[in-house]
């Protein structure tokens, strides 16, 4: 069985099923009645269990997200949000999952048939990879893999490819604009995110998120921050949100890459969205809000949902309040700006950690507080540095004069 | 490095052209070298329809070219009607209107802020706030006439009724809370460093490019061109009032989205004198007929409309409906430059530039 | 206040250079001829600082057409109207284009052209504005029938 029985829940349930002997200590209930010559049988039934449990938990996930932004951002400007369906409209996401289900599937004639059906399967399917390996509790996590923050990276990349084929195939200018601006942004965006995790590695000792989670005495977004704002802001670029949201932009290119999806394709591409705002939300809690660690009065499940919630928001909360990035500001604020700062954290953290290898107590408070000067320092002097570089000219506040009588 | 070039229409359906406008536009990779603006998707012959209804019918049609400022639209077609015919207006009347005018541009500043500021890609979160304080003022406006948007508030000689005793606290009361508004405004947008960077030194309009392309209203006075016709050419009571007129210092989009925050001060300004200096008194003069008959002639009178100089040429043969009736409409007129300004801007700019012209489908195709 | 220009005040401003060119005198309006109108706006705009356009229409008198331009000077605060008369056998009416003086001509003549069928020569883009390229008539036109 291997690691996998590591997860508690998973040998929680293969243990009710199997009359397996090593499990006889795990049992609360005895109604186990699968031999141990056929374990594999209990073996796959939880397996598919959890996969089932997984993919719809993952699916209601992004209906009760799709119903929380629009109530959020309903407050944020000043209405009320869906309201209709349900008790505060909490069935407003469910009665648009049914409505888009029923809509015309439209393929484009100029479309490329197979790359444009493949296309959103893409976008969904690895982010669905994402959910098992990320610890929800001391105990709930269905498997903790050893190279989890490597496999974390190369999951989340996997969508620029989607978006680029859902641009290519659709043979439309709107959408090739999309595809093509979405491959030059997500690309750039992967290596201040891929060095700021770096940070979260060396100071874990650790590529497991188990590892990273159990490291964090002090919680990763103040013992980094430099590290944390840098991996929130390429994250935000990797996620298309808001205001980093120009492959879909809808004021310039009406849907980017989507524009000619249709029907249950143009679901898939709105569900792997939201499913990797969810995704992503929970690497945030684990590199940076240190998981599901706090005061034990409360379990640690309640700790991590509350977390995930709370940068969720802070997703939404972007997306109601920024304007969006040109194209060159992006590229330019990856290159110049993310990109070192996330260089200046991993060094800064390799040679603290390489002076205390085990740092503690007030050793940890002391590299904090390093850790904050250089946040402030490095920061102040990008901005002045990257301001001009940004628009080519320094930006300033303005006023107006007034007509003289 | 150059890539292939990519022609692409935008628009006439289309998320931010503000309507049914249509640009064609060339790229190269992501930056423009061509965009020729093709219009006509909302044309409905409103000149042609005047010349068979009678002047006061027409004030229906003016409602429907600016259709966020038909107040404005009312006030430039009553004067050229008053000009025509030689009517002198009524006292109130002429101070109604121009408390309706200026509540008016308000009201389309807002719009135009709001839209540009969604242009720029901000969800809808400014533009809903503006939309609120806009929906205040066509409540006010419902008040006055019974309409919200379609007006038709103007007669020649003044409005066709006075305002309602209910209407003055209730715009007291927004005069008191819009200037908090616009702070609150201003704080979420003004010092934005992202908008900022987006609208900073992009489309930048040179004063003597502007002039001779005959731009006006806020877009000239945005490059620094102190031509305001309430204050060079006062019509009704603007000489009474006093007020400043906000210029721009290097006419970009910010300048551009700078000029209308602050004319919305001066608006509400506007609207406070004009409220210390109303008097009770009939609102049209007496002695107008039903059906007005202007002596043959004609009459141009421009005014400063909230996107820029608007003025009806009314030709009269003597008869009761015009015997031409054309439109000066800004909206169309500051679009000349729109290809000149976006060259060699990226694909995101254009929109932007497009939106800080502030043009309305309605008011270029009539 | 801007003070709109009378007809023998344009007349004062004109018969220096361009007496032979004036063909009418309104009240509040100056006729000129067709021919050589360009130098006549090129006077008015670089000399006497005539440099807003602010409008260019046309009115269809039945018997001719007729092109108005209203000129604003920025700098003086003045305007005036001045006008051309053009097509008197209501056919192929032609103008000289002012966009070489002025750029903000360039939709208006379009618009011109569009709906009252008054061709500009010059123009650099002279292609129906409003109503699509195979429409057949000018709607303005007095003896338009739709």
């Amino acid at each position: 069985m291997g690691p996998i029985r590591d997860s508690f829940i998973f040998e929680f349930l293969y243990c009710h099923l199997s009359l397996e002997a090593s499990c006889s200590s795990v049992r609360i209930i005895n109604i186990a009645f699968i031999p141990e010559s056929l374990s594999w049988i209990s073996f796959s039934l939880t397996a598919f269990f959890w996969i089932f449990v997984f993919v719809n938990a993952a699916l209601i996930g992004v209906l009760a997200l799709i119903w929380g932004e629009r109530r959020l951002i309903g407050k944020f400007q000043a209405r009320l949000g869906p309201n209709r369906w349900g008790p505060l409209g909490l069935f407003t996401p469910v009665a648009d999952a049914i409505k888009v289900m029923f809509k015309e599937d439209i393929e484009p004639t100029l479309s490329d048939k197979l790359i444009y059906v493949l296309a959103p399967i893409l976008m969904v399917v690895p982010v669905f990879m994402i959910f098992p390996i990320i610890p929800y509790g001391t105990k709930t996590f269905l498997t903790n893999i050893s190279v989890g923050v490597v496999f974390v990276l190369a999951i989340t990349s996997i969508n620029s490819l989607s978006v680029l084929m859902a641009g290519w195939a659709s043979g439309n200018r709107f959408a090739i604009i999309g595809g093509i601006r979405a491959v030059a942004m997500l690309l750039s965006y992967e290596i201040p995110m891929g060095i700021s995790a770096a940070g979260v590695v060396i100071v874990a000792g650790s590529l497991s998120l188990s590892g990273v989670v159990n490291s964090q005495v002090i919680p990763n977004a103040i013992f980094q921050p430099l590290g944390f704002i840098t991996f929130l802001i390429a994250s935000t670029a990797e996620l298309n949100r808001s205001p980093f949201d120009i492959t879909e932009a809808e004021s310039e290119l009406v849907a980017g890459y989507m524009t000619d999806y249709s029907s249950m394709k143009f679901g898939l591409f709105y569900l792997g969205e939201f499913m990797a705002t969810i995704a992503s939300s929970a690497i945030i809690v684990t590199f940076y809000f240190s998981g599901w660690r706090g005061p034990s009065f409360i379990p640690s499940e309640i700790w991590f949902l509350t977390k995930w919630i709370g940068v969720i928001a802070i997703f939404i909360w972007f997306r109601a309040t920024f304007p969006r990035l040109r194209i060159d500001q992006i590229m330019s604020l990856a290159w110049k700006g993310l990109f070192e700062l996330s260089l200046i954290n991993v060094l800064v953290l390799a040679l603290m950690i390489a002076i205390w290898p085990d740092p503690t107590g007030i050793q940890l408070l002391i590299m904090t507080v390093i850790n904050w000067i250089v946040f402030l320092v490095s920061v102040y002097i990008f901005g002045k540095i990257l301001s001009p570089n940004l628009t080519g000219n320094k930006i300033k506040k303005r006023s107006v004069i007034y007509g003289l009588d | 490095m150059s890539t292939e070039l990519v022609t692409m229409n935008i628009g006439p359906i289309h998320p931010s052209t503000h309507g049914v406008f249509r640009m064609r536009v060339t790229f190269d990779g992501e930056t423009i070298i061509d965009a020729e603006p093709i219009i006509g998707y909302l044309h409905r012959g409103s000149e042609k329809l005047a010349e068979e209804r009678t002047y006061t019918q027409v004030v229906t049609l003016t409602d429907r070219m600016d259709y966020t400022a038909s107040m404005t639209n009312n006030q430039a077609y009553i004067l050229s009607v008053e000009k025509l015919s030689g009517i002198t207006p009524s006292e109130r009347g002429v101070w109604l209107r121009m408390i309706a005018a200026e509540l008016q541009r308000i009201a389309a500043h807002s719009v135009a802020i709001g839209f540009l500021i969604n242009d720029l890609g901000a969800w809808h979160t400014p533009l809903l706030y503006l939309l609120r304080e806009r929906e205040k003022i066509l409540e006010l406006f419902e008040m006055m006439c019974g309409a919200r948007i379609t007006n038709s508030y103007l007669r020649p000689g003044g409005v066709f009724m006075d305002a309602p005793d209910e209407f003055w606290p209730s715009l007291n009361r927004f005069l008191d809370e819009m200037p908090n508004r616009l702070d609150d405004i201003e704080n979420l947008l003004t010092d934005n460093e992202i908008i900022l960077a987006r609208t900073q030194n992009v489309a930048i309009l040179d004063k003597n490019d502007a002039i001779n392309a005959s731009i006006t209203g806020p877009m000239l006075r945005a490059s620094g061109i102190d031509w305001d016709l309430r204050h060079r050419n006062p019509y009704d009571y603007y000489e009474k009032i006093s007020f400043r007129r906000p210029l721009g210092t290097v006419g970009d989009n910010n300048d551009r989205y700078l000029i209308r925050l602050h004319e919305i001060r001066e608006s509400l300004k506007i609207v406070e004198q004009c409220l210390d200096l109303i008097e009770p008194g009939p609102v049209q003069p007496e002695e107008v007929p039903f059906l007005v008959r202007p002596p043959i002639g004609e009459s141009y009178v421009p005014i400063e409309a909230p996107k820029g100089e608007l003025g009806f040429y009314l030709v009269s043969d003597g008869g009761i409906s015009p015997f031409r009736c054309h439109v000066r409409a800004p909206s169309l007129i500051n679009l000349t430059l729109l290809r000149d300004m976006v060259i060699g801007y990226k694909i995101a700019d254009l929109f932007v530039t497009f939106g800080s012209i502030d043009v309305n489908m309605g008011e270029v195709d009539r | 206040m801007t003070k709109v220009l009378t007809g023998s005040d344009i007349e004062d401003i004109l018969s220096s250079k361009f007496m032979n060119q004036i063909e009418f005198i309104g009240d509040d309006y100056v006729q000129i001829i067709n021919n050589d109108s360009l130098d006549v706006f090129n006077y008015l705009k670089i000399d006497q600082k005539y440099d807003l356009l602010s409008s260019v229409t046309s009115v269809d008198r039945i018997s001719h057409f007729e092109v108005v331009y209203h000129l604003t000077s920025l700098q003086k605060n003045e305007s005036m109207v001045v006008k051309i008369k053009c097509g008197e056998d209501r056919i192929n009416p032609n103008l000289k284009s002012v966009v070489s003086v002025w750029r903000g001509a360039e939709l208006q003549e379009r618009e011109i052209y569009d709906l009252m069928g008054i061709m500009f020569e010059g123009h650099p883009n002279m292609k129906r504005l409003l109503l699509w390229e195979n429409f057949e008539g000018h709607p303005l036109r007095k003896d338009f029938v739709s």
